[in-house]
């Protein structure tokens, strides 16, 4: 299927829509957002219109430095986490009967019908004392008393690899079916084990796909304001955390917006040494 | 840079039009043209709910002004709505219930039009700290209800009642607590200042401030959650999860009639009492409905109805309330109130939240 390249004017009429949509809800707030980030706070206030840089010099600290590392850190776990439990298992779902599939892919889907609030409330109870599953571990006789295990790092990380799951299945799903169940008849032929031929044929013919899903579910992860509120301790809040804070809270626009737009600068910086590091390698 | 500024400006323009054009749409309105009518707005869920079964049927009766109650975000959020819109000449709501940091934040633009006191006669019922007033003596908003936040213990995890605000900082209570994540609505500070450095006059200074600090640092380990959401925490607190903290006195009441292991307290050193006003944005044409509303409010017999169905303290003298003491115990109690510095958190509040922030994270 080639595919021409608009010749007149006209041809590019359908892109209108879609482009009239990213401007409207996507460049005109962050436009705004980047404006307020050098607007004048007014602590009695709001903030008044300005050129300043007093919410950058702000955020520029130890502290605030300690909260963007943790939260690229939440990110970048919870990225590899669910990258490292879906290739096996997508790999597997594809390969299995279409029922079996179609099964998994509803179940799935089902998942991301359930909004971040439902999540996190549910997985707190999970983790409780009072009501969570170490009291079945308490009855089959593994523990001896029930423990809370949550506020902690691990709380936070299960709930959300637990929601960033789906999508990462759901991505690399396409990917899979249509992997070419030859070359892993070939390796199997050579001599090679299942799980040998899986890691050194699977994965690396995969290698873009699974790049582009770290980087997705990382960017997925690393907006993530609730989890980390509801089932982590103050040092597990992401900054996304204290920017809402600011935002709702504080009523602090300018620093909100100053530490918003220095986050998704921090993200695309990483977003694209990762794909420079992918094209290096690729080139070697 | 100038592109960008006007896209500021014209962003607020969209936003006044949106508001025109929902109020237009809004069709009650238009119905009810011909009478006399007042948005108000009341923190949604339980406050609204409540509002709109016990009080206002009642006031609109009583008036002839037809109440079309807006639900408000807690927190500074329904402020900025207020001043954003104010800015747009828009009301999205005449009278709003507003907490008292948002007040002064309100008075540093002069959101709030100023009440005239001759028309609002039940004014001097008022206990003399629910009149909200400009430094130049204008009156900004009344006092529409008080509330307490005590300190709230499981039955069955403690048998004794704590007496003490210091039973916060006991060794014995490690990840026991819940407590409020944000410095403007937990009032640790001046918990910590009336409990161990004397009142809260030791926040008049930086230093005073930053003892408080290092003294609430003490808490840390025993705190298992600092809440945002409420309901996350009164499950915990029911379920004896995290079976001690702050919580509100009128909720936990309701809790434990209705048969929850929860109990409050009013420690000797006092509750926290936190109130709301009534206060009428600059934009609002219906001044004088507002005043009706505002001193309707302000009776006794509203304020003792108030107590009963809604659960808030009076922000009336008691010797014109016909409630019980059982009734008063229920939303009040007669030991001195800690009242919160709410001057610090508006000329200090970056800075304050700037220290809490790190005192809780870091």
């Amino acid at each position: 299927m080639r595919r021409e390249a608009p010749q007149r004017l006209a041809d590019y009429g359908p892109l209108l829509f879609p482009a009239g949509m990213l401007i409207v809800f996507f460049v005109i707030p962050f436009a705004t957002m980047i404006a307020v980030s050098f607007f004048q706070r007014d602590p009695a206030g709001f903030y008044s219109t300005a050129f300043v840089f007093d919410n950058y010099a702000r955020f520029l600290s130890l502290f605030f430095g300690k909260v963007l590392g943790f939260s690229l850190f939440l990110a970048v776990t919870v990225a590899i986490c669910c990258v490292v439990i879906a290739v096996p298992f997508t790999y597997l779902l594809s390969r299995a009967r279409r029922r079996t599939q179609v099964l998994w892919l509803v179940a799935l889907l089902s998942v991301l019908s359930l909004s971040e609030v439902i999540i996190g409330f549910a997985w707190s109870t999970l983790f409780s004392r009072t009501a969570g599953i170490t009291n079945l571990l308490v009855a089959i006789g593994l523990m001896s008393e029930p423990v809370a295990l949550n506020p902690s790092f691990g709380a936070v990380l299960t709930a959300m690899v637990y929601q960033a799951l789906p999508y990462t299945v759901l991505v690399l799903y396409p990917a899979l079916v249509r992997l070419d169940p030859t070359l892993t008849e070939a390796a199997r032929t050579l001599g090679a084990s299942p799980v040998k031929s899986f890691f050194t044929v699977v994965v690396p013919a995969l290698r873009n796909t699974i790049v582009a899903t770290l980087i997705m579910v990382f960017i997925f992860a690393l907006g993530s304001y609730l989890l980390p509120q509801i089932l982590g301790r103050p040092q597990h809040w992401t900054l996304s955390v204290l920017i809402t804070d600011q935002a709702i809270y504080q009523s602090n626009m300018p620093f909100a917006s100053a530490m918003a737009v220095f986050l998704v600068l921090v993200t695309l910086g990483l977003v694209a040494l990762t794909l420079i590091a992918g094209r290096k390698g690729e080139a070697a | 840079m100038r592109d960008i500024l006007n896209a500021t400006v014209s962003r607020r323009g969209v936003l006044g039009a949106g508001m025109a054009g929902a109020s237009l749409l809004a069709m009650p309105s238009i119905l009810r043209a011909q009478e006399k009518s007042l948005k108000v707005g009341v923190y949604g869920g339980y406050f609204k709910d409540s509002f709109d079964k016990n009080i206002f049927p009642e006031f609109t009766k009583a008036t002839g002004i037809a109440v079309e109650s807006i639900a408000e975000p807690t927190g500074e959020a329904w402020l900025v709505q207020l001043e954003q819109a104010a800015r747009a000449g828009q009301a999205p709501a005449d009278v709003s219930m507003m907490s008292q940091v948002a007040m002064l934040k309100g008075q540093a633009t002069e959101l709030w039009a100023p009440l005239d006191m001759g028309k609002i006669k039940n004014g001097e019922n008022l206990i003399e700290r629910f009149v909200n007033k400009y430094p130049d003596g204008r009156v900004a908003g009344i006092g529409a209800v008080a509330w307490y936040i005590t300190l709230v213990t499981n039955t069955a995890v403690y048998e004794q009642a704590p007496e003490s605000w210091a039973a916060f900082w006991d060794p014995a209570n490690a990840d026991k607590l819940g407590l409020l994540a944000l410095v403007s609505n937990s009032f640790l500070l001046e918990v910590t200042a009336k409990t161990f450095l004397g009142g809260t006059s030791v926040l008049d200074t930086e230093e005073g401030i930053l003892k408080a600090f290092d003294k609430l640092a003490e808490v840390k380990p025993n705190v298992a959650l600092w809440y945002r959401d409420e309901a996350q925490f009164e499950q915990a607190l029911k379920s004896g999860e995290i079976p001690m903290g702050q919580y509100y006195h009128d909720v936990t009441g309701l809790a434990a009639a209705d048969g929850h292991p929860v109990r409050s307290t009013f420690p000797k050193e006092g509750g926290i009492q936190d109130s709301g006003c009534w206060a009428l944005s600059r934009a609002s044409q219906k001044v004088d409905e507002a005043h009706v509303f505002i001193d309707y409010m302000s009776q006794p017999a509203i304020q003792a109805v108030l107590s009963r169905k809604v659960g808030t303290a009076p922000t009336v003298r008691r010797d014109l309330l016909d409630l019980t003491d059982a009734e008063f115990a229920a939303v009040s109690s007669d030991i001195e109130p800690i009242i919160p510095r709410y001057d610090m958190y508006q000329t200090k509040s970056d800075w304050l939240n700037q220290k809490w922030t790190e005192l809780i994270v870091g």
